[in-house]
């Protein structure tokens, strides 16, 4: 039985990602609020749009670096095109994101051709630096020369003088998709202590990053996404048998750029204003961060770990110095300044300490990431039950080394 | 001409920067065969040791001085730091306006324990990964030391002045037959070239005409006869490991008073010096050294401003230009080996 062309497990695993994020506003906000645990709730608009937008650019990214393995670190380039077209669409149009989505997808394609046409001719850690340089040079030139296209420091905004050619009478005057306004929320429920927020914007992005997290399942199971995936394995070996493999990466980088504008398009459709730093290489280690993390060349790992750096960001920077009081309360004094102390280097403005540290211990012992980790912790209890023995042998070849030797 | 000879001079001590760090990761490469995106880092690290002589030298406690009275008639308070108790004023007060210099003896032992620590640790577990997993841990290890460093010192810029004596600058343009005034130079930019020139010296001399020096160089022609011969090359390499941070240690040391420390610094220069390495060439130091001072040069001859109204923002993108261009071109870098990292 084929679903939109998926195997029966991908319409299983599609339709439980679909639920999943449909479901978000809810899944986030297990504790009611006013207990000492909300704090720990995530299901409010702002970052639940974080997690679907940096989810769509992760997922690009994933195409690229987890297929091919070839790691970019110029994506966030892509990001500020994006951004940029999406703004300025609402200043030459009006404020519907219909116009500046798709341009905003192409544009950073077609900037992603260009740069991956010259960046692909190299490989390895010169392909890395290549693209880094690119963006590197975006970033400047978005910040000094381009002022005028870019609005330099202070950012592209709408000001009330822009032409908004189409914009109508009674049109909203912030981002919307035909008079669905983004930063409005449809229904607030509340029930008992529990509250809950269904925003317009959260919605909108999930719908289209179902849709793009379906075009990536697609292309993993793809023909195409094989062969990618051939090119990670062995490009020599692919060469040899006759095969060019560079139409192959400069598809595979288009895509992930097109992934990448679409995620910064959407950035201004929650909040209307395009920043050159967006397009910093800080941006772009951010995304290599997120899809290490999760798993990379995995189809949920991106998703799993975009999620997590985000939400960690947002918990750990809110923890300050009350909430560690709140704790660490009952401990005697001694114990918990000292608590208090120790914690310090981890929360609040020291959070990218424990980020930088958690991303270590993943490269180190756990390179598959959040998803590998989760299946050798299912592989453990699966033991458990089949008494010993992996099962066929033929069908578990052995694995192949992390380098070819 | 002055303005030519002018922008050379301006691009020395960038320059100079950009070959220190270049030096040491080419140094890590040409050796462990790793790429460490940590090494901006060191050199940050460098700078603060600068900031905490500075501060330790500073210290003071509180003495009434009984030849003073403040404007309500009492004893005035005046902050003696301890150095001066100790050693006499004059002494004290010479060690701390010193106490950049000073910081270099230092930052040497305290860099090359991190280094050797950061190889024995971490480094040496990632010699058969692949280079993107090389990348990743260390850029993991550089966020950690950044905030580290943040962590105890802020995020604004620190002054760390120079000595009393290299406050300033002097006329340059004048010294060598051109009107007065054209091309002047702070001394303590000479001063940074002239120290990286010793320390490039030192380390090239170090290499050239030591036996350990030719062991290291014959392990990075070819590590496994090296091995074969029964010299433990690993614990060399580790050595050199040490070296190389304590080079960009010390380039952060000197360049305190040039540009204030604060803890991004590390990552601004690695960017940068990682461009210098591949248009030196992988592995190849002089190559990292040449490239180092041309592109510093380079950088600032595109900050003219007749440069820049000819061609507008050349002097944001002129070193990430030369590297796509010089990777393009001449994949192997400047004075890169045939072979090395040519895919």
């Amino acid at each position: 039985m084929k679903f939109l062309g998926l195997s029966r497990k991908d319409t299983r695993f599609l339709i439980i990602v679909i639920l999943l994020t449909l479901a978000t506003p809810i899944l986030l906000q297990p504790f009611p609020e006013g207990s000492g645990l909300a704090t720990f709730n995530a299901g409010y608009p702002d970052l639940m749009q974080r997690f679907a937008i940096f989810g769509i650019f992760a997922i690009g990214f994933n195409i690229l670096f987890g297929l091919t393995g070839y790691l970019s670190f110029g994506h966030a380039a892509f990001l500020g095109v994006g951004s940029y077209t999406v703004v300025w669409m609402y200043k030459l149009l009006d404020y519907n994101v219909i116009w500046g989505l798709p341009l905003a997808v192409i544009f950073s394609g077609l900037f992603a051709l260009l740069i991956g046409y010259v960046s692909l001719r190299r490989s390895g850690i010169y392909f890395s630096i290549l693209t880094l340089a690119f963006a590197q040079m975006s970033y400047n030139l978005a910040y000094s020369v381009l002022t005028p296209i870019t609005n330099g420091e202070t950012g592209l905004q709408v000001y009330g003088n822009d032409a908004q050619v189409l914009l109508g009478a009674n049109e909203p005057t912030s981002p919307h998709f035909f008079g669905i306004v983004m930063r409005e929320n449809f229904w607030e429920p509340t029930f008992g202590g529990w509250s809950f927020t269904f925003n317009n914007g959260y919605y909108f992005t999930a719908v289209i990053a179902i849709i793009v997290f379906y075009i990536s399942l697609r292309i993993f199971r793809s023909p195409f996404g094989l062969m990618l995936r051939a090119i990670k394995t062995n490009q020599t070996r692919l060469n040899y048998t006759g095969i060019n493999a560079r139409p192959y990466t400069l598809a595979a980088f288009v895509i992930s750029g097109m992934y990448a504008g679409l995620a910064g398009g959407l950035m201004a459709a929650m909040d209307p204003l395009a920043g050159a730093e967006r397009m910093q290489w800080t941006a772009s280690g951010e995304v290599v961060l997120m899809t290490i993390l999760g798993g990379a060349g995995t189809l949920m790992g991106p998703i799993l770990g975009a999620g997590f750096i985000k939400y960690f960001e947002n918990i750990f920077s809110k923890i300050n110095d009350q909430v560690l009081h709140g704790w660490f309360a009952f401990l005697p004094d001694g114990l918990e300044d000292f608590l208090i102390g120790v914690s310090h280097f981890f929360v609040g403005k020291s959070w990218h300490l424990t980020l930088g540290l958690l991303f270590m211990l993943v490269v180190i012992f756990l390179p598959g990431g959040l998803v590998e980790g989760g299946q050798r912790i299912a592989g453990l209890f699966r033991k458990k039950k089949t008494t010993g023995g992996g099962g066929d042998p033929e069908h578990h070849p052995k694995e192949t080394p992390h380098v070819a030797e | 001409m002055d303005a030519i000879i002018l922008q050379i001079l301006n691009g020395l001590d960038k320059g100079s920067a950009y070959a220190l760090i270049a030096l040491g990761l080419t140094l890590i490469f040409g050796t462990l065969g790793v790429v460490n995106f940590a090494h901006g880092a060191l050199f940050m690290i460098g700078a603060f040791v600068a900031v905490t002589m500075q501060k330790l030298l500073g210290l003071s406690f509180e003495q009434i001085d009984e030849s003073k009275t403040d404007f309500l008639g009492n004893p005035l308070k005046v902050e003696v730091p301890y150095v001066e108790s100790w050693f006499g004023p004059d002494v004290g007060a010479a060690l701390i306006d010193w106490s950049v210099p000073l910081a270099i003896l230092f930052a040497i032992p305290v860099m090359l324990v991190i280094g050797f620590v950061m190889e024995r640790g971490l480094i040496k577990h990632f010699y058969k990964r692949p280079h993107a997993d090389q990348i990743l841990v260390t850029f993991g290890l550089a966020i950690v030391l950044q905030e580290l460093v943040k962590h105890f010192y802020g995020a604004n810029p620190i002054q760390t002045p120079a000595p009393d004596a290299f406050i300033g600058s002097f006329d340059f343009g004048a010294m060598i037959g051109f009107d007065p005034n054209v091309i002047i130079y702070p001394y303590w930019r000479l001063v940074y070239f002239l120290f990286a020139a010793l320390v490039i010296g030192a380390v090239f001399a170090f290499l050239q005409f030591t036996t350990f020096g030719m062991v290291v160089r014959a392990g990075m022609a070819d590590r496994e006869t090296v091995g074969l011969l029964g010299i433990n090359i690993d614990r060399r390499f580790t050595i050199m490991f040490g070296i190389a941070a304590a080079v960009a240690g010390i380039a952060g040391v000197m360049y305190a008073p040039i540009l204030s420390p604060n803890y991004h610094m590390g990552m601004d220069f690695l960017v940068l010096s990682f461009v210098v390495v591949v248009v030196g060439g992988m592995g190849s130091l002089p190559g990292a050294v040449a490239a180092g001072f041309l592109l510093g040069i380079l950088q600032s001859f595109a900050s003219m401003n007749e440069v820049k109204s000819l061609i507008p923002g050349i002097d944001q993108v002129i070193i990430y230009l030369v590297a796509i261009i010089i990777l393009l071109t001449r994949p192997r870098g400047l004075m890169g080996r045939a072979g090395v990292m040519e895919d």
